[in-house]
């Protein structure tokens, strides 16, 4: 356990010892407050009845568009620039397990991923508190959104890890995994979803639709099914990753 | 008492890349308390073999065992006996050398008042101690080099392992380096490689030669020596006339070729190549004396390893000279 614990704030120390971790923490704040304020511009214009975390979160573009970008950036160091540097020779060759090794880069990304996100919901808190209107962030719908933020990042983040351990590059790591979870995204984004036949297709993808998911999850409805989803897709990528480090040690 | 088994045992291994043979079936052994030296040119094999034995790699096949733990089965046993310091010693350069060690030491099992106790001691004896709070990136080459030793013996490994301690380093730096090798195989076992032979024979007691993935020789330094010289000649300067010499040394049998060069001040230098496994250093200096003639120098010359080296690997690369 006391490795486990060594290794991730090892991984998070590393985040905030690079520019890198700065820039994504400031950029996630960036794009999601120009976001938030063109969103708020809108409202002002046609007023609406639903809270302002379930429009950001289930319509609104940009919340994707943080989301698919920056998960990349986070996990691509993970185990490519440890490889490429030559540091996880040094690593593996400690009794360290594959499997401990593998949590904590994936724990190490997720607190993160956490951390980046932090700012933007005290941003919508400030934004209650200074409007005071309660109704513009309804409490089920912010725990909601945030849940759904926390699995989809949670996948975003074993997807994104996976990526990394394939490869030796960085920049090879974050543009896969940029396609997978960005690939993820744009095949579920189908419109009309709802009013089309029940076939098996059409139900699959709505089962998989991250858009539909978080939806679901910003309107403050936490569907058992789509945490369920989300908790074995991770699991799976992280026993790919696992593969992937194990397979090392037979060739 | 139940013997312990030997450090290192390995046995037939093979290693293929593909299309190429980087180790061709070799088989040593290394007892407790040996400091082995690992000889070779760039590509003979020699950090395949410690990448294997650190459990970096499986071997393609034959078998390897630290302090009677296979490499491939029981690798979580190996890792945990081993302080393996890889080629170009990889840090991370973003920490500072005291939490760099920590860092290590807490990875390779140690608890939280015993790594800092660790920490505290391999910093002291590799003379880190000032840079302790210093960044990694922003220290010397030298320094470096320290910071991965005393990440290698941070746990206090049965075994070490160095692949090319000393590359790279100026030569102040590398014979502080030298100084704590030779420090550790005080306490430790050591397997370290290089291609500098002197560093082979100012630190280690026993080596080992690899040449295209195959050990060409094994043996100790010492014994390698003195094989080596006893086919060296002897060099003397004589203050007397170059017949004179000539004279006196044509009698004696065991020499084999003889040659006489005028030196200045009356001296001259003769060159005596001796009859195999001859030692002619103590007929000459009486010899001398008899004649009343006055010695500048008389000394035997020796074969480097170097020299040793080159016989083998150019040679005969595929003969195995065994101690």
């Amino acid at each position: 356990m006391s490795v486990y614990r060594t290794l991730v704030r090892r991984e998070l120390g590393a985040a905030f010892k690079s520019l890198t971790g700065y820039i994504v923490v400031a950029a996630t704040l960036l794009l999601t407050g120009v976001g938030l304020v063109d969103l708020i511009d809108r409202i002002n214009i046609t007023a609406t009845p639903r809270p302002i975390t379930e429009i950001f979160f289930s319509q609104y573009l940009m919340f994707w568009y943080t989301l698919i970008l920056t998960t990349p950036i986070i996990t691509m160091r993970t185990f490519a620039a440890e490889r490429s540097s030559g540091t996880y020779e040094a690593l593996v060759t400690t009794p360290v397990t594959d499997w401990q090794l593998v949590l904590s880069k994936f724990v190490g990304a997720l607190l993160f991923f956490v951390i980046a996100w932090l700012p933007f919901l005290a941003v919508l808190f400030v934004l209650r508190k200074v409007t005071h209107q309660p109704e513009l962030m309804a409490m089920p719908s912010t725990v909601g959104a945030f849940t759904g933020l926390f699995l989809i990042g949670s996948l975003y983040t074993a997807i994104g890890c996976f990526a990394s351990s394939i490869t030796h590059n960085q920049i090879i790591a974050a543009v896969s995994s940029f396609c997978v979870g960005g690939g993820l995204w744009a095949l579920t984004i189908r419109p009309g979803v709802e009013d089309a036949p029940h076939s098996f297709w059409i139900r699959f993808m709505d089962y998989i639709s991250v858009t539909r998911h978080m939806q679901d999850f910003s309107q403050g409805f936490v569907d058992l099914r789509a945490v369920i989803f989300y908790v074995t897709m991770t699991a799976l990528f992280l026993f790919f990753t696992h593969r992937v480090i194990e397979t090392r040690r037979w060739f | 008492m139940e013997t312990l088994p030997p450090m290192i045992e390995v046995q037939s291994l093979t290693k293929k890349y593909p299309g190429h043979l980087a180790v061709d079936d070799i088989s040593f052994t290394v007892g407790r308390g040996e400091v082995v030296g690992f000889l070779g040119h760039n590509g003979a094999g020699k950090s395949t073999t410690m990448r294997i034995l650190s459990c970096f790699m499986p071997a393609t096949s034959g078998t390897a065992r630290v302090a009677g733990h296979d490499v491939f089965h029981e690798s979580e046993e190996v890792r945990r006996r081993i302080g393996y310091m890889p080629e170009n010693n990889p840090l991370h350069l973003d920490m500072r050398v005291r939490e760099y060690l920590k860092f290590r030491a807490r990875l390779k099992g140690l608890g939280w008042r015993r790594s800092r106790e660790r920490v505290d001691t391999v910093m002291g004896q590799c003379g880190l101690t000032d840079v302790s709070k210093r960044i990694i990136g922003q220290l010397s080459k030298g320094f470096r080099q320290r910071v991965g030793l005393a990440d290698a013996l941070v746990h206090e490994p049965d075994l070490i392992i160095l692949d090319e301690p000393t590359i790279g380093l100026d030569p102040h730096q590398i014979r502080s380096v030298r100084a704590l090798i030779k420090q550790l195989g005080e306490k430790h076992t050591v397997l370290l490689s290089t291609h500098i032979l002197s560093e082979v024979e100012v630190t280690c007691a026993r080596v080992l030669i690899m040449q295209e993935g195959r050990i060409v020789a094994d043996a100790r330094t010492e014994d390698l020596e003195k094989e080596l010289s006893l086919d060296g000649q002897v060099i003397v300067e004589i203050a007397a006339e170059a017949e004179a010499i000539r004279a006196v040394l044509e009698e004696v049998e065991e020499i084999e070729n003889l040659s006489i060069v005028p030196l200045e001040a009356g001296f001259n230098r003769a060159i005596i190549t001796p009859m195999p496994g001859a030692d002619l250093r103590l007929m000459i200096s009486e010899q001398a004396r008899s004649h009343g003639w006055a010695v500048q120098e008389l000394t035997r010359r020796r074969h480097s390893l170097e020299d040793m080296f080159i016989h083998l690997t150019r040679k005969e690369p595929r003969k195995g000279v065994r101690n």
